[in-house]
Order: C-alpha cells, then sequence, then structure tokens
C-alpha cells in the first residue's frame, strides 16, 4: 500500500467520513427523560411529605423507591432501552446508579454468586464509589477545617 | 523460489481445493434482516437451548460444522483437520466444540477475519497434498461478545453512531481436493497495519487500512483488475469503513466502486433494525460467504469472489492500557471455474 499516514493525519482523514454525534436530539431526549425522572421523585417525596415524615426520611424513602424502580427496570430489561435513547438523562439520576450495579449482577450470574455476581456487582458502580466516597471525605476534611 | 508464490502475500493454489459445501447458522436479528432467505438456520432463541451465550456459541459453531460435513456426504471421519477460531478468551467456542467433534483440530485467532483465515489455512493445506478434506468454521455470538468487550447487556449506555452490532451466527465450509467448484483459487494473507486508531468502538476506522493494504497486494501481485471479480466483499468493516476503504482504494489508484461491497453492511437493515455503522464479529463474513455468497455463486449469479475478511486484534487489557488497534485482512479468491483469464 503506497498510503502512509501519521495516526493524526489518519485521524483528519477520516473525520468528514464519521457520522456526525446527534447532540441536540441527544440533549432534548436526555432532558426530557431525566425531568421525567426527576418528576417521578418528587412525585414520591411529595407523597411522603403528605404523611407527615421528617425530612429525613422522606429522603431515604424517596431515594430508596427510585432504586428500585431502576433495579426493577433493569430486571425486565427495559432501563437499557431507556438508556440508548435518553444517554445521560437516565445515567445520571439515582436508577442509573441502580442501572449499573444490577446489571452486571444479572449478566455475571453465570459465573456463580462469589465470582459472578459478587465479584462483577460493583464492576460499573466501584469507581463512581471511590471517586465519590473520596471526594466526600476530602470536602468533609475541608468543612471541618475551614468551615465553622 | 516458492513456485506456488505470486509476491510476498498472494500465494496461487496450484491445484486449486473445492468449496464442496457450506452451512450458516444465524440469531434472530440476522434472521429478520435482508439476507435472511440465504441462511440455513435461523435460530428463535439466542441461548440455543443452552445456559449461557458462550455455550450457545459453541453449539452454534459445532451444528455449523456438523451441518457443513453432512451436506457434503463425508462422515467426521474423513474430513482431515478442522481450522476454527472465535472471539472468546481462549477461542472457547471453538475448541469446546472440537472437543466434541473428535477432528483433528488447528485453532486460529484472527478475530473477525478468521472465516478467510482459515479457508487460507485450509486451502494450502489441501494444496500441499496433507489432507484431501478439511473444514473451516468461525463464529461470534452479539450477547457473548459484549460482555467480554464492552458493557452489561442490560446496562443503559448509548452507542455511538459509528458503533457496529456483533453478529450472532457461525458459518462453516468443507473444502476437498476433488470437487466441481467454486474453487479456492488464491490467498493472500494480511499484514499487521494499524493507523493509531484508539477507540474500540470505531471498528470499521481502525480496520479499514488493512483490508485496502490486503486488496491492493492481492490486485497487485495477481495483476489481475478489481474488475475481474463480480465482487470484492470486505468482512465487517460496516459502512463507515466501506466509505473510508473505497475512498482509500482510489488513492491506491484502483476503482473499486462498483464490485465492491461489504458483510457488516449487507447483513442489517440499520434503518429499521437499530445497528448503527453495520454488523461486526467473525460471524459476519461467515455467514455472508456461507450463505449468500454459497449460494449466489451455486445459482451462477456470482462467479468470481474475493473475499477479504478483516480481523481488529485487540483485546480489553490493550484498550484500557490506551492502545491503538492493531488490524488484519486476509483474502480468499473463489472462482466458479478455474483457469479462465489470468
Amino acid at each position: 500500500m503506497k498510503t502512509q499516514m501519521s495516526s493524526k493525519q489518519y485521524e483528519q482523514y477520516i473525520k468528514d467520513k464519521l457520522p456526525k454525534p446527534r447532540s441536540l436530539r441527544n440533549c432534548i431526549a436526555a432532558f426530557v427523560v431525566g425531568g421525567f425522572i426527576c418528576d417521578v421523585a418528587q412525585f414520591i417525596s411529595n407523597i411522603t411529605k403528605s404523611y407527615g415524615y421528617s425530612p429525613e426520611a422522606i429522603a431515604s424513602i424517596t431515594a430508596t423507591t427510585m432504586v428500585f424502580l431502576g433495579a426493577f427496570l433493569t430486571g425486565l430489561g427495559i432501563y437499557d432501552r431507556i438508556g440508548r435513547f435518553a444517554g445521560a438523562g437516565s445515567i445520571v439520576p439515582i436508577t442509573g446508579f441502580a442501572n449499573s450495579i444490577v446489571s452486571p449482577a444479572m449478566e455475571f450470574k453465570r459465573e456463580g454468586f462469589v465470582f459472578g455476581v459478587g465479584a462483577k456487582m460493583f464492576v460499573l458502580a466501584g469507581p463512581v464509589l471511590v471517586y465519590g466516597i473520596s471526594a466526600s471525605i476530602i470536602i468533609g476534611f475541608i468543612y471541618y477545617l475551614f468551615g465553622k | 523460489m516458492a513456485s506456488k508464490r505470486l509476491g510476498n502475500q498472494t500465494l496461487k493454489l496450484s491445484s486449486p481445493p473445492s468449496m464442496i459445501s457450506n452451512a450458516s447458522i444465524v440469531g434472530p436479528k440476522e434472521g429478520e434482516g435482508p439476507l435472511a432467505q440465504f441462511f440455513d438456520n435461523i435460530l428463535k432463541d439466542d441461548y440455543f437451548g443452552e445456559e449461557s451465550w458462550e455455550k450457545a456459541e459453541s453449539k452454534m459453531l459445532k451444528e455449523a460444522v456438523k451441518n457443513a460435513i453432512k451436506a457434503s456426504g463425508r462422515s467426521n471421519t474423513n474430513i482431515n483437520f478442522m481450522f476454527a477460531g472465535d472471539l472468546l478468551n481462549q477461542i472457547v467456542s471453538s475448541s469446546f466444540a472440537a472437543r466434541e467433534l473428535q477432528i483433528p483440530f488447528v485453532g486460529l485467532y484472527g478475530a473477525c477475519s478468521t472465516m478467510a483465515e482459515s479457508i487460507c489455512m485450509g486451502s494450502m493445506l489441501i494444496d500441499g497434498g496433507f489432507g484431501e478434506a478439511v473444514v473451516c468454521a468461525t463464529s461470534s455470538h452479539f450477547s457473548s461478545a459484549e460482555r467480554q468487550y464492552r458493557f452489561p447487556l442490560e446496562q443503559g449506555v448509548q452507542r455511538p453512531p459509528f458503533a457496529q452490532w456483533t453478529v450472532t451466527g457461525a458459518g462453516a465450509t468443507v473444502l476437498a481436493e476433488a470437487g466441481n467448484g467454486p474453487f479456492i483459487t488464491c490467498v493472500t494473507i494480511g499484514k499487521v497495519m494499524d493507523f493509531g486508531i484508539k477507540d474500540a468502538n470505531n471498528m470499521g476506522a481502525a480496520m479499514a487500512p488493512a483490508a485496502v493494504d490486503t486488496i491492493t497486494a492481492h490486485l497487485n501481485e495477481t495483476g489481475r483488475s478489481p474488475e475481474y471479480y463480480d465482487l470484492i466483499l470486505t468482512g465487517d468493516l460496516g459502512n463507515i469503513g466501506k466509505a473510508i476503504t473505497l475512498d482509500m482504494m482510489q488513492k491506491e489508484g484502483f476503482d473499486i466502486k462498483k464490485v465492491y461491497n461489504d458483510c457488516g453492511s449487507m447483513i442489517y437493515d440499520g434503518a429499521k433494525q437499530d445497528t448503527d455503522a453495520g454488523g461486526s464479529g467473525c460471524g459476519c463474513s461467515a455467514v455472508v460467504l456461507n450463505g449468500y455468497i454459497a449460494k449466489e455463486m451455486k445459482k451462477g449469479n456470482l462467479n468470481r469472489v474475493l473475499l477479504v475478511a478483516t480481523g481488529a486484534l485487540l483485546s480489553p487489557t490493550t484498550s484500557w492500557q490506551g492502545e491503538s488497534i492493531p488490524s488484519i485482512a486476509h483474502a480468499v479468491a473463489i472462482e466458479k471455474t478455474v483457469g479462465e483469464g489470468t
């Protein structure tokens, strides 16, 4: 082959041959679906409030219910379709977090409960937990030192 | 100088082996695609009655081999060798199938180029007089490939528009010393090419240079023009890789537009089946060859076909370590009759 290109040149060369990402469509889908998930959570929050629960209890009940819904829809094979359509709109809310734990747990069940479900369950959520908890510890320190 | 060599990469088979039978098995999604009528067996359930996708894939490969041997009118005992490979770690689909078939087995790894790679090896073996019949096979499964290379199936993520869809399917070809054709006349063994693509979703762009290199070498070393063939068919470049290949071939001085297509672009109806840039996987070129090409050659709609199966030689580990994707393409010239033209 006569053609020789560096990786930069090749990247440039194929640029106009790659389909354009559908950014506008993706943003709208994420906005609508993400907004809808938040509406559902708000609805649950309002209902529990009307029963007279404390603010802490309302937050826990709402989060738990949303996690359950995310896991349930994953189990039914619906959440991945929502995700394909909505992208970040369904990944960012807590339902997406539930999906990221339940989907590998389901996938790796064949490898058994120890090396499959147990070992692989947090393969996607693990990094989020590691850096999320690390960040909260750092922020906690800063708050302890300067926040008062 | 070895007399069967036409050049650095191309070999001419002096007594061309005949492709005496073929078998193809596909999953439900491929069975709804535009090539459905050409497949021998369309599964209703992609578990194929097994409890895991890996087992289902191995069973598909085993059944494809069995069906091809049955169609050839032989039995396992008078097939001298089995050449097979697949995408799963340690090529387990192939070796687990070979465990039950009890045919002397040569395991190959060429990623999605395996169909052409196995035919290259099988035809050389027959032409060399080391056997009189061999079976060449490969398989891939959407779900087993996804879990090995990408994300769990139920995870809600968006696929980039240039991503490809791994074909669930297996194909097997029986080659024999004696037969009425179509014949394997020439094979071109590819070199590993790497133009620096790192995105494992962008397989078409990563593999296109390998396809271009092999097609160019084949045409130059055989002295054939693209029009010699009714069809030059790449394995699984998909719509994007196909466009890049056409353009790069133009740069090389070959206009292949009239005779060129890609198995990955043919196997799905992208608009209806939501497969983004098209099909990929070992099964892609395997089922198109053993389904569509085999049947169209039998009918006489195609007489000379150059199958250029393409493979991306990456692993999930190399991708995580930030390596680019080395790729390969092997070409097999399949002709209805031998000895016409050059």
